[in-house]
């Protein structure tokens, strides 16, 4: 089902993932979580933007396990648990913040 | 009269290159594409099979595989002339034909 | 955790003109969700996975080998390579990405992981390996 985003028209698969990872607008982000009825904060915001920039090096969707140990290495070692993101991102850190963040579904994830 | 003979596969894992090679006349155009790219790199093995083809025959690679393959212009085998896709489709119209070896 | 075994990713495809890389890739990402030992083994076109500066960007194609960089962060402890296969080429350890491993645990580090390796070890390390997948 495409979202709108500011009056433009974002494509996205059956599972709600942006179709296209390089149209990708902050934007995007607040539309998806405002669906989820979750607003973002600037924790969520660390972890959108480490996740591009993590896809952007490794051109590819970190499995959740490898996000939890790579964001305690880049953002400090109390981030780095499944608690922390499981509390930011309720349904699932992986694959909730990779939508929101433009990524295909993370590898590995079933 | 001359013919381009395409070559798509990696010459470590297929003879198409060597074939393509001993069966093309003289004066014939070889473009390298794909994983063929691979046979355009100096150091090689093939190498020398390479360069001994080019007595009489001209080879061509293309250049948006050597890219993805990471072959860089100064590891290409000197002789072997890059062509893009427009420089392609030049070697198709200025030959008789294309035989492509899979 | 007392039933790791040692599996072993046998790689002898180019990267591109096959699917056969990519699937392969796949299968070690996903199944490094079962905390295995995990090694990868290059030969024959398999090193041209490893090589360095690949740009697809005139290629309608993903371009996928800067995701062989994150293999340490999935838990493949080694990624070893032909040495002949390499030589065969016409290229050297200084051609291949290097991957940094680190146990977050113990915070034991490796900076690099990728093992160029001759024909004997090549032999014994595959004869060490429980599975060997290709």
């Amino acid at each position: 089902m495409p979202i709108e985003v500011d009056g433009k028209t974002f494509e996205t698969d059956e599972e709600g993932y942006l179709a296209n990872i390089n149209e990708w607008v902050p934007g995007v982000a607040g539309v998806m979580a405002a669906e989820d009825e979750l607003e973002l904060t600037d924790e969520h915001w660390d972890i959108i933007n480490f996740l591009r920039e993590y896809y952007e090096e490794y051109q590819i969707a970190p499995a959740v396990r490898v996000l939890t140990k790579a964001v305690g290495k880049k953002l400090g070692k109390d981030k780095g648990n499944s608690k922390y993101l499981y509390g930011l991102f309720p349904y699932g850190p992986g694959k909730q913040a990779c939508r929101y963040a433009g990524l295909p579904k993370p590898t590995g994830c079933v | 009269m001359a013919d381009l003979h395409t070559v798509n596969k990696s010459p470590f894992e297929k003879n198409s290159l060597e074939t393509a090679i001993r069966y093309s006349m003289a004066g014939s155009s070889i473009l390298l594409l794909e994983d063929g790219v691979y046979g355009a790199t100096k150091g090689t093995a093939m190498e020398g099979m390479v360069k001994d083809a080019m007595g009489d025959k001209k080879v061509y690679a293309l250049r948006s595989d050597l890219m993805a393959r990471a072959i860089k212009e100064d590891r290409v085998i000197d002789g072997v002339e890059i062509v893009d896709y427009a420089g392609f489709v030049d070697l198709v119209e200025a030959n008789d034909k294309v035989q492509a070896w899979l | 955790m007392s039933d790791v075994k040692k599996f072993m990713y046998l790689n002898r495809r180019a990267p591109y003109g096959t699917i056969y890389a990519w699937e392969s890739l796949e299968v070690i990402l996903i199944g490094a969700a079962f905390d295995q030992e995990v090694s990868l083994m290059c030969m024959d076109d398999g090193v041209y996975q490893l090589v360095k500066g690949s740009d697809t960007s005139q290629s309608d194609m993903k371009n996928f080998m800067p995701t062989y960089r994150t293999l340490g962060d999935y838990g493949v402890r080694h990624m070893y390579v032909d040495k002949a296969s390499l030589e065969a080429r016409g290229l050297t350890q200084d051609d291949l990405i290097e991957v940094a491993w680190e146990d977050f645990e113990t915070e034991e580090e490796v900076d690099n992981i990728v093992e160029i390796v001759d024909a004997d070890q090549v032999a014994k390390l595959m004869a060490e390996s429980e599975v060997v997948f290709s």
